[in-house]
């Protein structure tokens, strides 16, 4: 009963279940956060400044993540912190997936003058350095959830484009596209029926991928204050400001931090199990 | 006699060169005959074959000449009612049942969707005549075969399918591109020897595209004989296997492994023969250019 075939799918079962938890945990501490915060994310209340966390010596109840240095709570920070950082991984990375995979499919499908206009742009913007790209673009832009969205997708588009384009060229070589041709099959519908279903799964992985991608570009443009108004925390913001007091309190540094890269880290390794879970090949 | 197949003075290029690899191919087939395309690599075999179905690959065009499809000239219509006329009369069997069908869809989809599409059946007609097919080309179980993805059955089952699923819309013609190629010499003997089943029941003309001349003197009544992307023999295959005409087809035929006799060594085509049908389709033909 132990053959290849159930190993990988046992290893694929743990890490989907582990990054599918932690994903699921994040997901109900945005939704919740109103309601299991222990305090308001923006009270400030200067005598719990540098609270520590809750077993170290000095540490408050109500505090148990600590507080940073205008005394504000560190966990409930990182739970409303959480609503920002995933609406722009949904978000950003669903239409950044939209936009690449759509152009990606046409060109590695119909290849010719299609090809060789998005593969030239593509070259292009990659020439970019991605994070100054951005920068400028906020800077154009004005800073604000829906700038970052329009950012991230813009920037990282040619991720999902050059994957597809070459997975769907791959595909389009295949003797089955070629009998779907025979059959009378239209090229838009064989694309659609016969080689999108194929680049799924690779789709899927990448979308993942991109939701984390999108987190730790919005914490990056927090960390440099582009971001949302200081109003909302983020985690990036708050990365941002722990660093300054490092040496006074490392919580309110490394807790947001932990969660940044625990939801990234899930993040690509829930697209990757989904993969080597749903792909025909592999199942 | 004009076939419901003829092809007149077909020439293939590489797009945008003068380069050809088809050069003025004609060719006839009747309703219903079985006839062979034999050549080595690169001769065009396969690219007849393609053209008729109109999947060149794009880097392929046609320069000039005729196919005439059911008195049809293909290379007049336009693309949207080519599709259709080649659809409803004509399929293939590819050479690879790994990769003909599509792995991320069950079986039974794959073969109804045809009869869905071009003779326009009820999805539960369909499944029906599918379970039928897959029973004529001997696969038990047909209803859990139809529930099966690709990757679960052997290269067998698949070109056996794959067989069922070109006979399935009743095409007057079939393209089998190399249908044995791929498969072990014990599956490929009962590939063919269904392929024949098949094409006797339903009385379809096949065009037989294979490089074994073992193959052809099984199932084939005709043949065309290639090299370089020109036609150097066209007859029947009981006068060719008597005697070819051709100095290159009878070397092609010598040359073909004799498994009863394990001691003799493979038999080349010799060096001066070669280079006479080259010599021979460079005259009829103006320039000449390496395709293998």
């Amino acid at each position: 009963m132990l053959d290849g075939r159930s190993a990988i799918k046992r290893r694929a079962g743990l890490r989907l279940w582990l990054s599918g938890g932690w994903l699921l945990l994040i997901v109900l501490a945005a939704i919740l956060a109103p309601w299991i915060s222990p305090q308001d994310p923006l009270a400030q209340d200067l005598f719990a400044a540098r609270t520590p966390p809750f077993w170290e010596a000095g540490s408050e109840p109500g505090f148990w993540l600590g507080a940073d240095s205008l005394g504000r709570d560190v966990l409930t920070r990182i739970l409303y912190g959480a609503r920002i950082a995933l609406i722009v991984a949904f978000v950003a990375g669903t239409l950044t997936c939209a936009v690449g995979a759509a152009l990606g499919l046409i060109a590695g499908y119909f290849r010719g003058w299609a090809d060789r206009i998005v593969s030239r742009l593509v070259d292009i913007w990659m020439a970019f350095p991605p994070v100054l790209f951005a920068i400028l673009l906020i800077a154009v832009l004005g800073t604000g959830l829906t700038s970052i969205i329009i950012a991230i997708v813009v920037i990282d588009w040619t991720r999902f484009c050059r994957v597809v384009r070459a997975e769907a060229m791959n595909q389009g070589q295949m003797d089955y596209v070629a009998s779907a041709q025979v059959a009378g099959m239209s090229r838009l519908r064989t694309m659609w029926a016969e080689i999108l279903p194929n680049v799924l799964p690779t789709i899927v992985a990448l979308l993942s991928l991109e939701m984390g991608i999108a987190v730790i570009v919005e914490a990056i443009l927090s960390f440099v204050n582009l971001s949302i108004s200081t109003d909302s925390p983020t985690w990036g913001g708050m990365i941002a400001e722990g660093r300054t007091s490092i040496h006074q309190a490392w919580w309110v540094l490394v807790f947001p931090l932990l969660t940044l890269f625990l939801t990234v880290l899930s993040f690509s390794q829930f697209g990757e199990g989904l993969k080597d879970r749903f792909d025909p090949v592999l199942r | 006699m004009t076939g419901f197949l003829s092809i007149r003075n077909l020439s293939v290029v590489l797009a945008g060169t003068p380069h050809r690899l088809l050069r003025s191919v004609s060719l006839d087939l009747p309703a219903g005959e079985v006839h062979g395309l034999v050549g080595e690599s690169g001769a065009g075999k396969s690219m007849i074959g393609k053209a008729i179905l109109g999947i060149l690959p794009r880097a392929i065009e046609i320069a000039e000449g005729e196919i005439l499809l059911d008195g049809q000239d293909l290379l007049q219509l336009p693309p949207a009612e080519r599709r259709r006329l080649v659809g409803k009369t004509a399929a293939l069997i590819p050479q690879d049942p790994l990769t003909a069908l599509n792995p991320s869809r069950r079986i039974g989809p794959q073969i109804t969707d045809r009869l869905v599409d071009i003779l326009g059946w009820k999805r539960a007609q369909a499944e029906a005549r599918a379970v039928e097919l897959l029973a004529e080309v001997h696969i038990p179980d047909a209803p859990r075969v139809m529930r099966s993805y690709p990757h679960e059955l052997s290269g067998g089952m698949r070109q056996r399918i794959l067989i069922a699923s070109a006979f399935a819309a009743e095409p007057k013609l079939i393209v089998a591109d190399e249908p044995t190629t791929a498969l072990d010499v014990t599956v490929q003997k009962q590939i063919l020897r269904l392929i024949a089943e098949m094409q006797s029941r339903h009385g379809t003309a096949i065009l037989f595209v294979t490089h074994d001349l073992g193959v052809v003197s099984k199932v084939c009544r005709s043949l065309s004989v290639l090299y370089g992307g020109k036609v150097v023999e066209e007859t029947e295959v009981r006068a060719f296997f008597r005697g070819p005409k051709h100095a290159y087809s009878a070397a092609l035929l010598a040359a073909t492994p004799k498994y009863t006799d394990p001691d003799t060594s493979l038999t080349p085509v010799p060096a001066e023969v070669i280079a006479a049908v080259q010599a021979e389709v460079e005259a009829a033909d103006g320039e000449w250019r390496h395709v293998r």
